[in-house]
């Protein structure tokens, strides 16, 4: 057998999507604009696709912030904290971001993906238990490959199934097994943009004393009185035993985050291999990320307005239009198409429209679905949407995944 | 909606009322049967013991996964994920559900 054999099955879906004449996992941003516009294949495309939920990859002061921080301290760190120190701004930017939270500590790592994967895999151990929403992220999947502990996967976002799951870890003989039980769940959930019900996953947890873990990657600056994400809009802030978090999506930078109040947390600064064996970040990035924190708690309440109006407006436009969508409001707006070469073909129609959305096919996604995954951005224009919105109706009639029209309006022109 | 009420209905209508006891090997082979039959290649493939999961059927892993959810929950036991990876055949999944099953 070939090295490559084993992805045969892989090579066939995606050969599937080349097949279109453009490859969404290849595509180019020859120059990219503003946080909601993008020079693609020659052409000015709308950015509906792109996390990038506050539009700070342009805020001026976060940019000056980067641009200060590059000629006072240099490009980058050239190695990991524990090798070659933190920078005073590592350890601001970690307090600045315990502080958010009201949490004692925090620990900053070079990516989300690094940080779900070196907490999760770490915290738990031989003789633990690790229990996981069964849509959760890639890195959660990972941490759960590195893990020594077992790994137990209940039904996404149902509490009643995480509690049958925690319930069954006790023996008939010996009562409950032993080991530390750990709940891993999301704030807003990537593909779909749906919630977790995080009270009654709470109230499970409790009744059987397990950890929680949420990662708020795109629900930080979208949820909650100040933006800290679901676990302050559910009120269980205190209940969530760590929170993990991302700078790449409404923060506008790289990186990632976990804070906590447990007494002996900095233990994972000398156990955990992806905060200890990847170079920290670099001063831009740490200046920059502490100036977007600092606009989420200036001008949170009015972006994250802009941003839900945006979500409403893009939700019900096109639920109006007939499209079948992921079950609730969310700034990750998820299109059902009925399989995967539809989907693509959506895509494409969309780019070659200039607007540019990801596309996510099987097995990237959950239940096999097919989805247009649009997200939304605070300083897109309702012009922008409506727009959007438009294209996306014309193009789905032209498919067949919209009834056509009923009324026919006057010719045009 | 869910609700605590739910919580606990729904717990004793899958479980409770079959299970309180050890199923016997037939049900437990009947229900992977059933699972299995929608990712058959072909309607008049029969699937047995001997059946590898992974090659003789068109289902990739996160829908072994999710079948396995649905057994957990039919048989009220867990099986760890590293444990379903290692599964190969119907029968070493069957195994596993009564060895699990009986520790119960
Ligand atoms: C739910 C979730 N967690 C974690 C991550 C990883 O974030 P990062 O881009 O910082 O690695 C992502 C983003 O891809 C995500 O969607």
């Amino acid at each position: 057998m070939g090295l490559f054999d084993r992805h045969a099955g892989l090579l066939d879906a995606y050969r599937d999507v080349r097949t279109t004449g453009a490859d969404p996992f290849q595509i180019r941003m020859e120059r990219v604009l503003s946080p909601t516009e993008a020079i693609i294949n020659g052409k000015k495309c709308l950015l509906v696709g792109t996390n990038n939920y506050f539009g700070l990859t342009f805020d001026p002061s976060c940019m000056d912030a980067a641009i200060e921080a590059i000629r006072a301290e240099g490009t980058g760190t050239t190695g990991s904290r524990i090798a070659n120190g933190s920078y005073s701004e590592h350890v601001a930017l970690e307090r600045e971001i315990a502080e958010f939270y009201g949490k004692k500590h925090c620990m900053v790592f070079t990516t989300g993906y690094q940080a779900n994967l070196g907490v999760i895999s770490t915290l738990v151990g031989p003789e633990d238990f690790l229990l996981i929403d069964a849509d959760s992220h890639a890195s959660i999947y990972d941490a759960c490959k590195q893990t020594q502990a077992e790994v137990v996967r209940f039904k996404h976002n149902d509490p009643a199934s995480l509690d049958a799951r925690l319930r069954r870890l006790k023996d008939r003989d010996e009562g409950d097994k032993p080991g530390n039980r750990l709940v891993v769940l999301e704030g807003i959930y990537s593909m779909l943009g749906d919630s977790a019900p995080l009270e009654e996953f709470i109230a499970v947890c409790k009744k059987h004393g397990a950890y929680v873990l949420i990662d708020e990657a795109h629900s930080l600056g979208a949820l909650g009185e100040h933006g800290r994400g679901l676990c302050e809009a559910a009120g269980v802030l205190d209940d969530c035993h760590f929170i993990v978090g991302t700078f790449s999506k409404t923060l506008g930078a790289i990186g990632g985050y976990c804070v906590s109040n447990d007494p002996d947390f900095d233990i994972l600064r000398v156990t955990t291999r992806a905060y200890m064996f990847t170079a920290s970040l670099p001063p831009s990035i740490v200046a920059s990320v502490r100036q977007s924190l600092r606009v989420v708690k200036e001008r949170g309440p009015q972006l994250r307005k802009q941003l839900w109006d945006n979500v409403h407006t893009l939700y019900d436009g096109l639920v109006e239009q007939g499209f079948k969508l992921g079950p609730e409001y969310g700034p990750v707006v998820g299109v059902h198409l009925p399989d995967r070469m539809t989907a693509i073909g959506f895509w494409r129609a969309m780019l070659d429209a200039g607007i540019y959305v990801n596309v996510a096919v099987p097995p990237a996604t959950p239940n096999g679905v097919s989805l247009l995954r649009c997200s939304l951005c605070a300083v897109h224009t309702r012009e922008q949407l409506d727009h959007m919105i438009e294209v996306m109706t014309g193009i789905g009639r032209q498919m067949g995944v919209l009834a056509p029209k009923l009324k026919v309006v006057g010719s045009g022109r | 909606m869910r609700t605590a009420q739910n919580v606990i209905v729904e717990n004793d209508d899958a479980t409770a009322i079959l299970l309180r006891r050890v199923p016997t090997r037939g049900e437990v082979m009947a229900e992977i049967v059933t699972q299995l039959a929608t990712f058959r290649t072909d309607d008049r493939h029969v699937i047995r013991g001997e059946t590898v999961i992974a090659k003789d059927l068109a289902i990739d892993s996160l829908a072994v996964m999710d079948m396995v959810m649905e057994l957990e929950d039919r048989f009220d036991v867990s099986i760890p994920m590293n444990v379903v990876a290692e599964i190969q055949t119907v029968d070493e999944l069957a195994n596993t559900i009564l060895k699990l099953a009986a520790r119960r």
